[in-house]
């Protein structure tokens, strides 16, 4: 068993998940983001795929879906970073059985908007929709989803049959958008009783039809809140930019040494900005020429330039996965990546410059960040949530010190 | 006792921390002694068979010395003062990635 830290986070600090292949790892660093605490891991040997920080109404909820290939996929919590979390009795998030589907894996956890405080959204494999309204308490199928005509045509890429991406229109409440591998971008207009493929100028390379209403292979699509109607997405093979709600995708990789990648992340305050790590082509899936670099665009994707300074540029044969890049919301904002080989790098100043925060990690499959507002810091030493249904549980320490980034 | 069902563990602790459970009834196969299992602790349930009710992929269970995979699954026949072992399998730790 690995030795177990926690951390403790104040107002204004910046918080990192990482999600890995054997558990998730809380960082916490203060405004300036040069050194960095590391908590976890939780969920210990446990697959992380997705995780998010809620505080709506005052929280300081950190979720996270903890895959095991023996027990099964559950849905955790935690009111004071990871050092106690639910542990569900009942499993909350479930297919009901007459789909006949079981729970794979849990790929995205979106929290509901600003005015929805109580509302989760929770992307799985296979690819499905499932909503809470109770905060986590209980969970639906979204069924205007599951009875598409389209979905027993919608085949698992490399990862599963995985929705992935949930992007939520913030102007419009009955507007949102899902991503899957292989599916493509799907649109509700009245608030998820029933969806439309968009997915028209994406390719699919790898079907006789190029250009197919649907079964696309995206990878990841992200929005600014500002403009909702303008997307960015990254597909297996292809660089995209929609400015009407999906109804037209454009393609933008304009200077990109590939337009293959995995990750994408928009700038928080910035709707044009957008970062991505190419990646060499679906047979060799791993940074072209051995360089390590995030390619950026401040210019809605007429133009990228490759930002490397502080990364390695040589015999850098790394891969950045699908939710492997995220980007805070700092005045000045900091952009992460978790890499395959376990290296979590990050940018205090957009991009300009990076350094190695933490190395020697599992396989980095989920990289989220947070600022904490609020005046409710906490020390670390609560409890987690609890209700009927959930019991905190602390997980084993053989230390309780603060640890700092090994490099 | 009619049955005694042997867990690992991790699933002890979600059953008052005992590897060892009695059941008093006299199930006539192993769906029916699960079923009794769930009803005395129910979390169980859902870390030992899926939303269909299968046993999970890497998941054994043993009546005596025979995996049910290869007896008939769970109509296994549960003769009286026979073991049940639940026992994680050795299979699984690869996962797809992309």
């Amino acid at each position: 068993m690995p030795s177990i830290r926690h951390i403790s986070a104040k107002h204004g600090d910046v918080l990192l998940m990482i999600g890995t292949l054997k558990g998730l790892f809380v960082l916490r660093s203060n405004a300036a983001r040069k050194k960095w605490e590391v908590g976890g891991p939780y969920s210990y040997g446990s697959p992380v795929y997705a995780a998010a920080f809620d505080q709506r109404n005052g929280r300081h909820r950190l979720w996270w879906g903890q895959q095991s290939f023996r027990w099964g996929t559950i849905l955790r919590s935690s009111d004071n970073f990871g050092k106690t979390s639910t542990e569900p009795e009942t499993y909350s998030i479930k297919f009901p059985t007459e789909t006949g589907l079981t729970l794979k894996n849990i790929w995205q956890l979106r929290l509901g908007r600003a005015d929805e405080p109580d509302t989760l959204y929770c992307g799985v494999e296979p690819s499905s929709l499932f909503v809470s309204h109770d905060n986590g308490k209980s969970w639906s199928l979204n069924m205007g989803l599951h009875n598409h005509p389209h979905r027993l045509k919608w085949t698992p890429g490399g990862g599963g049959q995985c929705l992935h991406t949930i992007q939520l229109d913030a102007k419009d409440n009955k507007r949102m958008f899902i991503a899957m591998s292989t599916g493509g971008v799907y649109r509700t207009d009245d608030g998820g009783a029933s969806w439309n493929a968009r997915n028209k100028g994406v390719r699919a390379d790898f079907l006789p039809e190029k250009l197919p209403e649907f079964g696309q292979c995206v990878h990841k699509v992200v929005s600014h809140p500002s403009q909702p109607d303008r997307l960015y997405l990254q597909n297996h093979w292809g660089l995209y930019r929609s400015d009407d709600g999906g109804d037209w995708w454009h393609d933008i990789a304009n200077g990109v040494p590939s337009d293959f990648g995995f990750c994408m992340a928009i700038h928080p305050h910035d709707p044009d900005t957008v970062y991505i790590v190419p990646i060499e082509s679906d047979e060799y899936r791993c940074t072209p020429e051995g360089k390590l670099r995030v390619y950026r665009t401040r210019n809605a994707g007429r133009s990228w330039e490759p930002l490397s300074r502080g990364l390695p540029q040589k015999d850098a044969l790394e891969v950045v996965l699908r939710d492997g890049l995220a980007t805070d919301t700092c005045g000045k904002a900091g952009v992460y990546f978790g890499t395959r080989s376990g290296k979590v790098y990050g940018s205090n100043d957009e991009g300009r410059s990076w350094q190695l925060i933490l190395g020697g990690l599992p396989s980095v499959v989920c990289v989220k960040a947070a600022v904490l507002n609020g005046s409710a810091s906490h020390s670390g030493k609560g409890k987690g949530t609890t209700s009927n249904s959930h019991k905190p549980r602390k997980e084993k320490t053989s230390k309780s010190r603060k640890h700092s980034a090994r490099k | 006792m009619p049955v005694t069902f042997l867990i690992p563990s991790y699933l002890g602790s979600l059953a008052g921390n005992c590897t060892t459970l009695f059941l008093d009834s006299s199930p006539k196969n192993v769906h029916d002694a699960l079923a009794a299992l769930w009803h005395l602790h129910p979390p169980l349930r859902d870390r030992i068979v899926d939303e269909q009710g299968a046993v999970r992929q890497h998941i054994n269970v043993f009546v005596g010395d025979e995996c049910i995979r290869f007896t008939g699954g769970l109509d296994t026949p549960v003769p009286e003062n026979v073991e049940i072992s639940i026992v994680p399998a050795v299979s699984g730790g690869i996962y797809s990635l992309e």
